[in-house]
């Protein structure tokens, strides 16, 4: 009766939901500096332009090894960084402008690439980029109950697309704890913290090596729909929730949370309910996080449609009383 | 000119330890446009100095060139005889309010602390201590009731006072203001008037992008007048004259007006 409402099997979902859970969490969390920083578009940028990255050092090294891919995706990530503040510096165009450019002739080198080495008969695939792979982490010999985890051979079960990103959001806590104070001010008032000594164009350099590790990191499993959709829509919905950063960021990475938890679930039993098959998980987990989104601008406390014309409403009974 | 400031090459300024500020020769560009040319110029110790000239003079680049926020051209800056480097601590900054972002998820109190953060240091969060500093500093500026609000619920004035009061947190000996007195009301003036002679007080320099002529005699006590060079630069006595302003803001058409109505009061009063 249960498994009629909610379809969960440890061998089949665990391992997704984990992944997609925990990428939703480490992408969601750095996003609150790009939000607060209005570069937003960088995740973007960065998820793009590591598709060139993954066939160049797949070109070079003749490998599919995860450690070569992971290398070729982050420098990558790297140059966009680089490349974003060139233009942006040197062409005298606006942050959004910069960024657009330089992903989409990143993105389209990488397409082209990629069909170079179709002709080599290699099997590259932009979809999977795209959409990731979370189906893919099946657990074969799962067991069946929840208490059946509880042992020590469950960790060497675990595939190393989790492991990476259980990785990934403990280094990004820790990032965020560390450097909270400093990544508040260089966002905040760069030029103040330039000053301080604290230099500001030094911390949007570690911040967005970061995040383009981050974007590697998640993007094989969740594909970069997701990471895109992590980086904005949680911190935009905390953003609205809240008035103070350190709030913020909690609150993100719940919403982070929650998001890929009731997106992946909704992915798996919604279709069944209806005797379809599970839609993509990642997907799904985006247009959660964007439907929270949607819910957080209408009905937020401080910040919500339906709040800010309760509050006009309230001012104009007040003038006509007066 | 030359009495208000004398540069012959065997009058380079000596960069004396007494002196909070010199700058030396300094030009600044931006892309290829000189924006500031050969700026001498030595602060007396304890004064409140005036920078005022017409727009796109290059009043915030001087401050933002000397703090090493825009790169020089040329030229030098010395802060009690030492590069910028060796005492940030003793020097405090207050950007141009439109500068920030205010509708970033912080409390007045959280920007106030953020003048302590190189007391603080590195990866070391924000102490008891000196939240209570912070707060004081609220106090002196009359905004400690809103400590706890939302930096953009709060009214211009008051976000002003917000930032004079973080730079009051930096505990510095000489401050740069960049046009503090910008779209503020007469309460948050007041306020900024009394910081300034608070500090004046203690032995400290403040130097402040103005922008109004009518009131620089009554607040300051030195004069930089500013058009791409230093036209003109000392007490404001000396140089706050009808002949120097003709010279800072001609042929500003759309400023002229403004320099007229004052260089007309200052010859009124026979100066």
């Amino acid at each position: 009766m249960n498994g009629a409402i909610i379809q969960f099997d440890i061998g089949a979902d665990l391992f997704p939901l984990l992944a997609g859970t925990f990428a939703a969490m480490g992408c969601g969390l750095l996003g609150n500096f790009l939000v607060l920083r209005r570069l937003s578009l960088m995740g973007d940028a960065i998820s793009h332009s590591v598709l060139p990255g993954l066939v160049i050092a797949f070109l070079i090294t003749s490998t599919r090894s995860p450690a070569v891919m992971f290398a070729g995706a982050a420098a990558a990530g790297i140059a966009t960084v680089v490349l974003v503040e060139l233009v942006k510096n040197l062409g005298r165009v606006e942050p959004g402008a910069a960024m657009g450019v330089v992903f989409s002739v990143f993105f389209a080198l990488g397409v082209l690439l990629i069909e170079r080495a179709a002709m080599r008969h290699i099997d590259l695939d932009a979809d999977c980029v795209l959409h990731g792979q979370l189906e893919t982490l099946v657990w074969y010999d799962a067991p069946d109950t929840l208490s059946g985890l509880l042992t020590w051979s469950t960790i060497d079960a675990v595939p190393r697309q989790v492991a990476v990103l259980a990785m990934m959001v403990v280094l990004a806590v820790m990032f965020i704890s560390v450097f909270f104070k400093e990544l508040r001010i260089a966002a905040f008032d760069p030029a103040l913290a330039t000053t301080l000594g604290f230099n500001a164009t030094g911390m949007h350099y570690l911040l967005m090596v970061f995040v383009a590790a981050a974007t590697v990191a998640s993007f094989e499993a969740v594909g970069s729909i997701l990471v895109i959709a992590m980086l904005v829509c949680p911190a935009a919905t905390a953003r609205l929730l809240t008035d103070r950063l350190l709030a913020q960021v909690v609150v993100s990475g719940v919403i982070a949370a929650v998001s890929s938890v009731g997106g992946y679930l909704a992915a798996t039993s919604i279709p069944a309910a209806f005797g379809k098959d599970a839609v993509n998980a990642a997907g799904s987990m985006s247009v959660m996080a964007g439907g929270l989104l949607a819910l957080a601008i209408i009905a937020a406390p401080r910040h919500g449609v339906i709040s800010g014309w309760v509050r006009r409403r309230r001012l104009a009974c007040a003038i006509t009383v007066d | 000119m030359d009495e208000t400031h004398p540069r012959t090459l065997s009058s380079l300024p000596e960069h004396s330890a007494e002196s909070p500020l010199s700058v030396h020769a300094m030009t600044v560009a931006y892309h290829r446009k000189p924006v500031l040319w050969d700026v001498d110029y030595d602060a007396p110790s304890g004064a409140l100095i005036a920078i005022v000239g017409p727009n796109g003079a290059g009043k915030s680049t001087l401050i933002k060139a000397c703090l090493g926020l825009v790169p020089r051209a040329s030229g030098q800056v010395e802060f009690w005889g030492r590069p910028y480097t060796q005492v940030r601590s003793r020097i405090g900054y207050v950007p141009q309010r439109e500068s920030v972002d205010w509708d970033f998820p912080v409390s007045a109190l959280d920007v106030v602390c953020m003048g302590r953060y190189r007391k603080i240091g590195w990866c070391r969060p924000v102490g008891r201590s000196h939240r209570r500093a912070a707060l004081a500093c609220m106090e002196r500026v009359g905004m400690a009731e809103y400590a706890h609000r939302q930096i953009s619920q709060l009214s211009g004035g008051q976000q002003q006072r917000v930032f004079l009061a973080r730079a009051l947190a930096q505990e510095a000996d000489l401050y740069f203001m960049d046009e503090p007195f910008a779209g503020v009301d007469a309460a948050t003036e007041t306020a900024i008037v009394d910081v300034l002679r608070e500090l004046k007080a203690l032995g400290k320099t403040a130097i402040v992008v103005h922008h109004d002529l009518q009131t620089v005699e009554e607040y300051f006590d030195e004069l930089i007048l500013l058009n791409m060079r230093v036209v003109a630069a000392g007490p404001v006595a000396r140089v706050f004259t009808r002949e120097n302003l003709q010279k800072t803001y001609g042929g500003r058409l759309t400023l002229l007006s403004e320099a007229a109505e004052a260089v007309a009061r200052v010859g009124s009063q026979g100066g």
